[in-house]
């Protein structure tokens, strides 16, 4: 298997970008921005069809509109309640402006590109090349570097805002830093699996974290390592079984790797699980995020 | 001359064009079956909205694309993928919202789920070895293949989901907007969001098949928030969400078929810019009365 560049190629750059992926991700379930990170799924489909309609770099119209998005998700979701209707709202017409610019290209380009779309939006990890490779080393140290640098006065405002913004961090600054950084993620993560899955990444290695270990750094570790163990299973999976997309393996063995997650976390504590399942008309609704997070 | 290009089939003369609008059978059947699809997503659209189930309601309508992608490769009608995945998916984010866990391990769940639905449409869609129209189709909606026969069903699901939203209303509405007191009144509460996510799921399923998986938020969203954005009173602002969804599938689908580019596109279009329209509008409104003299002193 590893005899192949294609292989070697998709392993060293879907290990980083999981990397990345994880490490962001787990922030992203902390702040339950998951659905942030849906409209940036979407947004990067247009950006990519939109670089290519206008003959750009797809790549770097897939930044450029991602981390774009990832601002602007920022200043909207600062208004108190209106931020998921807005959110969906403008993530709606975004696609729609995407399915534009796919008719567009499709019909102006001639058949060898009519892929194009479908690329974008479900990924082509076995097409990377080299250079592919370094760029997405290279961003995810990046990011990773970026994140953990943040990760101490980000946990503190994610975890308790108004306390934190009490105390001087700069809570807004670092929403919006943060989203940028989803933004960044998101791009890199539309090459290997595609706009679509990349949510894939982002919330379900993440999700088996928050549900295995309470501590945020263990947790921050264990997302990261989960991650990339999603992508060697997958791609292995891929290889072995070659009418199987490596981005669905890709995303089956992220969420596999949750339902276990989950799974074990209900069997651990089957009282608890039981107790939650059957008495939930006595808890308080707004009680539940207050005492689970970690 | 670019609208030459755009509009190929636009001859400029209104009555012509409407005339030739409706002289094709497929045209009918698409403004029938968008006129069923506007009224349920119109009615569902605007309790899904007041109770903060977009995510849900996106997630369920992306689990209709692998519904639909499994039916083909089964060779069974798609409408019935369509219903089907989407009545389990409403199971599974009634089993998420129903474990109550914290709020952010309900959005990782609920996105666990959608990816997972994703990577399924596009394993069943490979396995299919289909054209690409296709997967396009499946995503992004088409309105040229619509057979009398799918109008009939979708009427009869619409008919069945507005009549179990409207009964349900009163209830519905009261424990969409303080779940704790409508519980303490006695108000089956859970039952009710395990029976609107159903209903939801259906309405979400027959929008899949005129908008496409990803473009059902357009009817189901967008002009339910203006809705809301310009009536704060239920019966009214149903309506509203409703006839707004209305005008943007008929508007939507003329301009598509008289315009090489595709229905989803003129519908969240001309969604989004009625509901940029009425936000800007509003915070306008807002300003002026705020530098007028105030009415009463403080």
């Amino acid at each position: 298997m590893l005899a192949h560049e294609f292989m070697r190629n998709a392993l060293v750059a879907g290990t980083f970008v999981a990397l990345a992926c994880g490490l962001v991700g787990y922030f992203v379930v902390l702040r339950a921005q998951v659905f942030a990170g849906d409209a940036l799924s979407h947004v990067a489909f247009t950006g990519a069809l939109a670089a290519a309609v206008l003959g750009l770099d797809i790549r770097a119209g897939l930044f450029a509109t991602t981390i774009l998005g990832g601002v602007a998700l920022g200043v909207l979701g600062d208004r108190a309640r209106a931020d998921d209707v807005v959110i969906g709202s403008l993530f709606a017409w975004t696609l729609g402006l995407g399915v534009l610019f796919l008719s567009i290209f499709t019909t102006k380009s001639s058949a060898a590109n009519g892929t194009a779309g479908v690329r974008v939006l479900f990924g082509s990890i076995f097409g990377l090349s080299a250079s592919d490779v370094r760029t997405s080393i290279v961003l995810a140290v990046v990011v990773s570097t970026l994140l953990l640098a943040i990760a101490r006065p980000l946990l503190f405002a994610s975890l308790d805002t108004a306390v934190a913004a009490a105390q001087g961090v700069p809570v807004r600054m670092l929403g919006l830093g943060f989203l940028a950084l989803v933004g960044v993620v998101a791009a890199q993560a539309s090459q290997a699996v595609g706009a679509l899955l990349l949510l894939g990444l982002l919330a379900a290695p993440a999700g088996a974290a928050h549900r295995l270990t309470t501590n945020p750094y263990r947790g921050l570790a264990l997302a990261a390592v989960l991650a990339v163990a999603s992508v060697w299973i997958g791609l292995t999976l891929s290889y072995a079984f070659p009418t199987l997309p490596p981005s669905t393996m890709v995303i089956a063995a992220a969420v596999g790797i949750y339902a276990l997650a989950v799974a074990a976390t209900a069997a651990r504590y089957p009282q608890a699980t039981w107790h939650r399942l059957t008495s939930h008309r006595h808890v308080p609704a707004a009680a539940g995020h207050a005492h689970d997070d970690p | 001359m670019v609208d030459a290009a755009i509009f190929q089939g636009l001859s400029w003369n209104p009555v012509t064009d409407v005339h030739e609008l409706f002289s094709f059978q497929f045209m009918v059947n698409a403004l029938e079956a968008g006129t069923i699809v506007a009224v349920m997503a119109g009615v569902t659209g605007w309790f899904m909205v007041l109770r903060r189930q977009t995510f849900a309601g996106h997630t369920l309508s992306v689990i209709a694309f692998p519904g639909a992608a499994a039916a083909s490769l089964a060779g069974l009608p798609v409408a019935l993928g369509y219903f089907s995945f989407c009545g389990l998916g409403a199971l599974l984010l009634a089993g998420i919202a129903g474990s109550r866990r914290s709020l952010a391990a309900e959005s990782a769940a609920i996105g666990s789920l959608q990816a997972l639905a994703l990577a399924l449409g596009f394993l069943f869609v490979n396995l299919y070895h289909g054209v690409l129209n296709g997967l396009d189709s499946l995503l992004f909606g088409t309105f040229l293949g619509i057979t009398s026969r799918q109008v009939t069903v979708l009427l009869v699901v619409a008919a069945a989901a507005v009549t179990l939203v409207v009964l349900a209303a009163r209830p519905l509405f009261f424990a969409s907007v303080d779940a704790d007191v409508a519980r303490a009144r006695g108000v089956p509460v859970g039952a009710l969001g395990f029976a609107f996510l159903l209903v939801l799921g259906l309405s979400v399923a027959a929008t899949s098949q005129i908008t496409g998986a990803l473009l059902v938020f357009a009817l189901l969203v967008t002009p339910a928030a203006t809705a809301q954005q310009l009536t704060s009173r239920p019966a009214l602002g149903i309506v509203v969400s409703f006839a707004i969804a209305l005008a943007a599938t008929w508007l939507g689908l003329a301009l598509a078929y008289f315009s090489i580019y595709p229905v989803g596109f003129y519908v969240t279009s001309l969604s989004f810019a009625l509901y940029v329209l009425v936000r800007v509008s509003r915070v306008l409104a807002g300003r002026r009365r705020r530098s007028a003299p105030a009415p009463q002193p403080a």
